[in-house]
């Protein structure tokens, strides 16, 4: 059965807060921070690529897990902003870890892309060993001022995480993964141009289709979500996770939050939130971890973890 | 008899309304209704007229104004 082994995550060192948002998009800065719970993100210097960060992710997980790169045996790689169609930035990255035959897979879904790359990666540790998932996003080259609501949302950052046959700190359980098209055009970002979202379709259904996937995995489980120790969530939108809690009836604070400081990183988020719970030191005494994700395609899902 | 009563109720629940909004009126272009009050307003609905709204129905124009929420209630009930 295989396990959550470790988390890593990058994040660009320029802070770009609400006001500088505020003076470019014109909507308020306290408008900003009421509707997002957002107060400032991270932007990837010029020259920064996609599959930079996510090596210095995937760098900081390894040695997290006290992992070599020649210990890898599958390499998954979200992004739904590379800079190139193809090839994505996978093979880029396999090979700057110095792995030169070791299959490195490009999964282009965004926001929910690092949450389908631990769900298979759950599948597929029985055969690979050791899977690293990355998922690395520099969304603000895809953002128009000229759309605040979009604009003032979203950072730029990566994630990682290893997930391994035979040992780890939290064993997966079950996964659980959805896709509905019929809703595809309400957000995403096409070849030459802006990201297009429409919130409104984009919150509704994610504030339903979420809680009720968690819900069924733990049913599935016998398992309460009040019993679940801590949600590591896509960090979309700080009310969003509020009402998935609502709607799950948790305390808000079983929901790990660090949306405030990064914005929405797209696929990259889940797992920077991930990162950073582990390295805070704190763990649930007890209590089981779900992982669960929602966005473009839509495509969402569940990874319901337990601690030994 | 008409739905209109309990959509009020409905929106009057989730949205901070001083006055009923009239029946045409952009619930979302009036600042009545947005992307977090939405999902609050569909899950009222089915409560009130005790109802599952499908994924598939989950269209924001749908729920714009009191006469497209009771022309939509009116079709589901059709």
């Amino acid at each position: 059965m295989p396990y959550l082994r470790s988390f890593g995550c990058a994040l660009p060192a320029e802070r770009v807060g609400n006001e500088a948002l505020a003076a470019r998009t014109g909507m308020a800065a306290a408008e900003i921070a009421e509707k997002t719970g957002i107060r400032e993100r991270r932007y990837a210097a010029e020259g920064v690529t996609v599959a930079d960060l996510g090596l210095a992710a995937a760098s900081d997980c390894l040695a997290n897990a006290g992992l070599t790169a020649q210990d890898v045996g599958l390499i998954l790689f979200a992004t739904g902003t590379g800079e190139q169609s193809f090839p994505g930035p996978a093979s880029e990255l396999a090979a700057r870890l110095g792995l030169a035959s070791t299959p490195a897979i490009d999964l282009p879904i965004a926001s929910a892309g690092s949450l389908v790359g631990i769900a298979l990666a759950n599948d597929l540790a029985p055969r690979y060993g050791n899977i690293l998932v990355v998922a690395s996003e520099i969304m603000s080259r895809r953002i128009s001022d000229a759309d605040p609501d979009t604009a003032v949302l979203f950072g730029d950052g990566a994630g990682a995480c290893v997930v391994s046959r035979d040992e780890g700190f939290a064993r997966i359980v079950d996964s659980a993964l959805y896709t509905d098209g019929n809703s595809a055009g309400s957000l995403y970002l096409p070849c030459s141009g802006t990201l297009q979202m429409n919130g409104l379709a984009v919150i509704l259904h994610a504030s339903r289709k979420l809680p009720r996937a968690i819900g069924d995995l733990l049913s599935k489980h016998g398992v309460l979500p009040a019993e679940i120790g801590v949600y590591l969530m896509h960090q979309a939108n700080g009310n969003l996770l509020r009402k998935v809690a609502s709607t799950l009836k948790v305390p808000e604070e079983r929901v790990f939050s660090n949306i405030e400081r990064y914005g929405n990183t797209s696929s990259a988020s889940l797992l920077i939130a991930a990162a950073e719970w582990r390295s805070s030191g704190a763990q649930p005494a007890a209590g089981p971890i779900v992982l669960a994700a929602f966005g473009a395609g839509f495509h969402w899902g569940v990874v319901l973890a337990e601690l030994p | 008899m008409s739905k209109q009563t309990g959509i009020l109720k409905v929106i009057h629940a989730v949205a901070d309304l001083s006055a009923d909004p009239a029946p045409d009126e952009s619930l979302f272009g009036s600042g009545a209704l947005d992307s977090f009050t939405l999902p609050d307003l569909v899950t009222g609905l089915e409560q009130e007229f005790k109802i599952r709204i499908p994924d598939s129905d989950l269209v924001p124009e749908r729920f714009d104004s009191v006469a497209k929420i009771e022309a939509y209630l009116d079709e589901r009930a059709g």
